[in-house]
């Protein structure tokens, strides 16, 4: 489903490129669970985001469903973030003044779809997350549980085939944490390709697999299993 | 998706309602400046086709001298004869598509009865004047019908001198003094109110022949012929003009339709109107402008909300929508507001001062709404590209 091949990313600053990702290569097949793990500035992010089709790639050729997305133009690209991929964001970018309602029915907003059919499905959503009854609240009535649950529901409203999650406990405490990783989880189960990248070990156990980045190259492939509770492998 | 777009963008403005309402005051009142103004414009330019529609569009005046630029220099010829008596008469017998020809002479003269006494506009011409002018009679009746060069000493009164005059009196057969002449009252003219300037009701009209010889002069302040339909205007002026070049030797008098006259005030009134807008139009220019700050902060305020929108699927397009149908709103909402503030204020000046022309055109209402569209649009499509052209990792992340 996704097959990276020889992917760079640098940014200039100061007139010189810096390489945030380099030579990276990389293949997840449908419905898998992967996290992304590695030290801060590893190129985490940017690979997520590359993935994402919210960063294109310096170099390399990025194949989604086969197809190579990283010549893609905006707007095709934008299609595709709509149609094929769900985000979750660890400090939620919730849209203060509308409701859980009204934020989970957004990205249905620019997709073309009957108000009438964005509720009903908005509504459904929520209720699969366990929020039908905050369905009118604004994200600052809402516990930062419910806030990530929210964000999950606008993730999967569009029944992405990837869920992109960048520290999706990262604001929570445990006890919401393990809440929101069981969700995740259970998409997963029904077939939803899930990649998280995260700094939380138990977390990153949970995964069928677990990508290490160091210095912007992956430089360590770990089953979940394999990784001891407590301890990231590049600590 | 324009009504989401709506939708959403309600949704922001309300979220800023102080913001939002102070934009919407700055565009009313560019709006309704423009309402208000051209609301003046027009109604002055009503108020002139009608003046001179009320004395007939049959009308035509024949004036000494030319009205054109000439290369001669001033005092090297090119002196205008006078308009005569004897021109009058030429054209009376020479001119048969004419209704009236009706001569005019004006001055100023001190009238006084008793201890009673004003300055006032003194009109010399003949019988006919009444028909040509559409005056009408209160009592007695106007000028006799004699020898335009005969100065007989009877006078007719404008309504507001007889009652001036002769408070609680009867006129008719009095004696008043006009100058140094002592002269009979036969009539009264009916309340007419202004006529092209000139306050009716506040004149006296004596027989030509008498007018020129109290005011000391051999040339008529013009003639005026009276077509029987309007379409012989234009050739009866042609034949004014050839009888008296042909009597003066040269071409040196002016004839103006009615329709010419309308049509130069009419466009005089066009080009202030359009000032006036102008001058309105600055003010819209300066609440656009607000209107373009106000978005260059939501802009900036919602970055990271653009971000999300990116991330969400939206393209650069649909960001554009978003900040354009937000400025297209404020402006609009402006526009309305502005809109009811002009016509309600055009309302109550006429109310108050029934005296001021003014009634805003039907198209002015449409353009008003247009222009703050278009305002709207201008100063919106700026921070909307802004906005678009945001990178959504960048925005996100709120760098």
């Amino acid at each position: 489903m996704i097959e990276l091949q020889h992917i760079a990313k640098s940014f200039e600053v100061g007139g010189q490129p810096i390489f945030a990702l380099r030579d990276t290569s990389e293949s997840i097949q449908a419905g898998e669970y992967v996290a992304i793990v590695g030290p801060s500035g590893s190129g985490k992010s940017t690979l997520l985001n590359i993935i994402g089709c919210l960063l294109r790639p310096s170099e390399g050729a990025y194949l989604f469903n086969g197809e190579d997305v990283s010549q893609l133009e905006d707007r095709a690209l934008s299609h595709v973030r709509q149609h094929q991929i769900g985000f979750i964001f660890q400090s939620f970018h919730l849209v203060p003044r509308l409701t859980a309602l009204e934020n989970v029915a957004l990205p249905m907003v620019f997709a073309g779809i009957a108000s009438s059919e964005r509720q009903l499905r908005a509504k459904d959503v929520l209720e699969s997350v366990g929020l039908s009854d905050r369905a009118h609240h604004r994200p600052n009535q809402l516990s930062v549980g419910q806030r990530q649950r929210v964000v999950i529901a606008r993730a999967i409203i569009m029944q992405p085939a990837v869920l992109l999650a960048d520290e999706p406990t990262g604001n929570l405490d445990t006890h919401s944490g393990q809440h929101i990783m069981e969700l995740l989880e259970s998409l997963n189960a029904k077939g939803l390709t899930l990649l998280v990248v995260t700094h939380d070990p138990n977390v990153a156990r949970r995964a069928n697999r677990v990508i290490v980045l160091a210095d912007g190259q992956i430089v360590k492939h770990v089953k979940g299993e394999e990784m001891s509770a407590g301890s990231m492998p590049f600590v | 998706m324009l009504l989401d777009l709506m939708s959403l963008a309600w949704a922001a403005l309300a979220g800023h309602r102080l913001r939002t309402a102070l934009s919407v005051v700055g565009v009313a009142v560019g709006i309704a400046a423009v309402v208000a103004l051209t609301a003046l414009g027009e109604g002055a330019r009503q108020y002139v086709i009608q003046e001179f529609t009320a004395i007939g569009s049959n009308l035509l005046s024949v004036l000494p001298g030319k009205t054109e630029t000439t290369g001669a220099m001033p005092g090297m010829g090119g002196v205008p004869h006078d308009l005569t008596l004897q021109d009058l008469l030429a054209l009376r017998r020479n001119i048969h598509a004419a209704q009236y020809i009706v001569p005019v002479s004006m001055g100023t003269e001190t009238v006084s009865h008793g201890e009673r006494r004003r300055q006032i506009a003194v009109i010399g011409s003949t019988t006919e004047f009444l028909q040509a002018r559409e005056l009408k009679m209160a009592q007695g009746q106007f000028l006799p019908a004699s020898d335009v060069e005969r100065g007989t000493p009877v006078v007719v009164l404008g309504h507001v001198t007889a009652r001036e005059l002769f408070p609680g009196q009867q006129p008719l057969g009095q004696v008043v003094r006009v100058g140094e002449w002592r002269m009979r009252v036969i009539g009264v003219l009916a309340e007419i109110g202004t006529q092209l300037g000139i306050k009716m009701d506040e004149v006296v009209i004596v027989p030509v022949g008498t007018g020129m010889k109290m005011f000391n002069r051999s040339s008529l302040f013009r003639i005026l012929v009276k077509v029987r339909s309007p379409k012989d205007l234009d050739g009866t002026c042609a034949q004014v003009i050839t009888i008296l070049t042909e009597r003066h030797d040269e071409e040196d008098v002016t004839c103006i339709t009615q329709k010419a006259v309308i049509s130069t005030f009419s466009s005089i009134l066009q080009t202030l109107t359009l000032v006036l807008v102008a001058i309105g139009a600055i003010s819209l220019t300066v609440a656009g402008i607000g209107v373009m700050n106000v978005m260059l902060v939501t802009v900036a305020e919602r970055t990271e909300e653009i971000g999300l929108l990116r991330a969400l699927g939206a393209t650069r397009g649909n960001i554009l929508g978003v900040f354009l149908v937000e400025a297209l709103m404020l402006a609009g909402l402006g526009g309305m507001v502005g809109l009811l503030v002009g016509l309600g204020g055009v309302h109550l000046l006429t109310w108050w001062y029934p005296a001021v022309p003014a009634a805003a055109p039907a198209w002015a209402i449409g353009a008003a709404l247009a222009l703050a569209l278009i305002v709207g649009g201008m100063f919106g499509v700026m921070p909307a590209r802004r906005a678009a052209k945001l990178d959504p990792i960048m925005a996100l992340q709120r760098r």
